[in-house]
């Protein structure tokens, strides 16, 4: 019976990482054939700093996720203080179903009623040019914040609603208890709901390619290759993306892990 | 938590810097035409297709870098995958370009449109190498909105070490069944269409829908012999050796033959479709001057050449042609003699009824 789980497991595993495996392998091949392994090299890494195209992509996929994870955390996290502090359960209700439809609605129609707005709003405004970086990052804003909302509010949710009270009592004034007492014990949920928010805006791309004008990112760069073949830089810089994520995610477990270590530690 | 966001926010850095990092080294070019510095600072928003132009990767040119370098214009460098992504990007009205490269029926289109604004080629001093046998297409018959970028022509590849050499030249191996769950076709309608009705003899614009449903019937026939309906797959199916034969683009084999020299090509001879991508001006252009500029940089005759050697497909450029040391130099494939030169057709741009009757039975046909 152990060994049938192990295996299912190891199964799953398998089916989860093959693909990676096999990009990764990849990206070491020789030729410019993206099927037939030839012999290693790590050209297309080299290759890869002299890409002009794929570096802006990178550059602005970057640049998007990285703003947009931190404004939306920002904003969430208000979002999620605020709706726990509606006493009035109806309105709580509704406001949490508004905050969660953006998630729940296909990306296209998101993608496609946004670029909608925008160019509608810009002609308002006489622009010829709506479309462009502003207008991605809002779009990615708007359909990371519901995520960070999400994850955040579990958390508020666990804390004592007292502590904040206590906190106030013994002399705090509300910002600061808000970042002295509540902050400090929903910051797994932040973090959880910023890294969440990066990745998704990391890979998207149906609300990006309508939304993004000029400011093209790496997944519509990539799409755009497959009237001919995708090269295998492509493979090469994703491959470095997943080990960077990878490491990352890594550094966040031992320090999580540590960080609660310490604090059972001092609650004995 | 602070430490956390810190590594988070350094190693988000780290990953900028490699990308601003960029190991490129400048050419010492030899132009023909004068490139001045007086646009220095304004931008210029090219929307080509995806990797059509030489990018720096390999020693090549970077075509804009060069360019930026030379003339001080900022190049904003965008792609498409299709001519129609493309048309849906200028017709939304959210977003402006300066050069864009379409194909001809596109072109045809977009004229009838009043989208394009006319070239001044008088400006372009390297305007005359354009091979005359590209000029005054049907799409632009005054040369007044368009300069050709990159020609091609469709034929027939195949894999001799599983299809015997006596193959037929001609559409017909498409439905033959000796190479049943052998051979691939076009994924999309204009093209699959185009291979049946070349084979059938039809006209590849015809507004007669009889003529579709023809086309469609034999699309449908030949589905049973097909291994799969491909675009860019097919590079993998044929180099794999997967499938053994399959309609594409002449240049395109080349690119294949690197990786397996068994594979062979062949345009047939009922005749084939033939394609040209043009540098055009949209309406919206708002840096006209510089776009001049870029256009005639293009057609310098090492740029044109680089690109050319990057693309693979064949150039209406005498300089890239006439060039011993283009990689593609008196190439029998992309530039073929001239008793060899198959029967070619031009897509048309066609009227909306017909389109969207062949896109219907296009459904037809792949749900079959």
């Amino acid at each position: 019976m152990k060994f049938l789980s192990r295996f299912y497991i190891g199964l799953i595993l398998f089916f989860l990482y093959a693909p990676v495996l096999v990009m990764i392998v990849f990206s070491f091949n020789s030729s410019s054939s993206v099927w037939v392994f030839e012999e290693f090299s790590t050209k297309w890494y080299l290759g890869l700093l002299s890409d002009s195209t794929m570096l802006t992509a990178l550059k602005h996929t970057l640049i998007i996720a990285v703003l947009s994870a931190l404004i939306s955390t920002v904003l969430g996290t208000a979002a999620a203080v605020g709706i726990m502090a509606i006493r009035n359960k109806l309105a709580n209700r509704l406001i949490m179903g508004a905050t969660n439809i953006p998630m729940m609605n296909a990306d296209i129609v998101t993608g496609i009623s946004l670029m909608l707005l925008f160019i509608f709003i810009g002609k308002l405004f006489g622009m010829t040019e709506s479309l462009g970086f502003a207008t991605v990052l809002i779009a990615h804003i708007t359909f990371n914040l519901p995520y960070v909302i999400l994850s955040v509010m579990p958390k508020l949710k666990q804390t004592d609603a007292n502590l904040h009270e206590a906190a106030l009592d013994l002399g705090c004034t509300p910002v600061k208890a808000f970042f002295k007492v509540i902050l400090p014990s929903i910051s797994t949920g932040i973090m959880t709901g910023m890294i969440m928010a990066f990745t998704l805006s990391l890979d998207d791309f149906v609300i990006s390619y309508f939304t993004c004008g000029h400011y093209q990112t790496l997944p519509i760069i990539i799409y755009n290759m497959t009237k001919k073949s995708v090269t295998p830089d492509t493979y090469a810089l994703s491959t470095l993306i997943f080990i960077v994520i990878f490491v990352l995610l890594i550094f966040y477990n031992m320090i999580s892990s540590k960080n609660e270590a310490k604090t059972t530690k001092r609650r004995v | 938590m602070k430490k956390i966001l810190s590594l988070l926010l350094s190693i988000c850095l780290c990953f900028w810097l490699c990308g601003c990092e960029y190991a490129y080294k400048y050419f010492d070019l030899d132009l023909k035409a004068n490139y001045s510095q007086e646009l220095k600072g304004t931008t210029l928003t090219v929307y080509n297709w995806g990797e059509y132009i030489s990018d720096g990767s390999d020693q090549t040119i970077d075509v804009n870098a060069e360019f930026e370098r030379l003339t001080g214009i900022k190049v904003n460098y965008l792609t498409f995958e299709s001519n129609e992504t493309m048309y849906s990007q200028i017709k939304s009205g959210g977003v402006t370009y300066d050069i864009i490269i379409p194909s001809d029926y596109m072109i045809e289109r977009l004229i009838k449109e009043n989208e394009l604004r006319e070239i001044d080629t008088k400006k372009l001093s390297n305007y005359n190498l354009i091979d005359q046998k590209y000029k005054n297409i049907f799409f632009d018959p005054q040369n007044k909105y368009s300069v050709p970028f990159s020609v091609g022509m469709v034929g027939i590849i195949y894999n001799a070490a599983q299809v015997s050499q006596d193959i037929p030249n001609s559409w017909s191996v498409l439905w033959d069944e000796k190479y049943k769950d052998k051979t691939l076709n076009f994924n999309n309608p204009r093209d699959a269409f185009m291979t049946a009705q070349m084979y059938l003899g039809l006209d590849l614009n015809s507004t007669n829908k009889n003529d579709w449903d023809k086309a469609a019937n034999l699309l449908k026939k030949g589905k049973d012999n097909l291994q799969s309906y491909v675009m860019d797959e097919v590079y993998g199916k044929m180099e794999t050796g997967e499938a053994a034969i399959a309609p594409y683009y002449a240049g395109d084999y080349l690119t294949m033959y690197d990786t397996n020299q068994d594979l062979r090509f062949f345009y047939p001879q009922e005749g084939t479709n033939i394609f040209i991508d043009s540098v055009c001006i949209p309406k919206s252009c708002k840096n006209y001057e510089a776009a001049l500029m870029y256009i005639n940089f293009l057609l310098e005759p090492e740029i044109a050449t680089a690109n050319a050697e990057y693309i693979g497909y064949a150039s209406p450029n005498k300089a890239v042609v006439n060039n011993p040391d283009y990689c593609y130099y008196e190439n029998e494939i992309l530039y073929p003699n001239q008793k060899d030169i198959p029967k070619v057709q031009y897509y048309h741009d066609i009227p909306d009824d017909v389109r969207m009757y062949y896109e219907m039975l296009w459904c037809d046909v792949k749900l079959h």
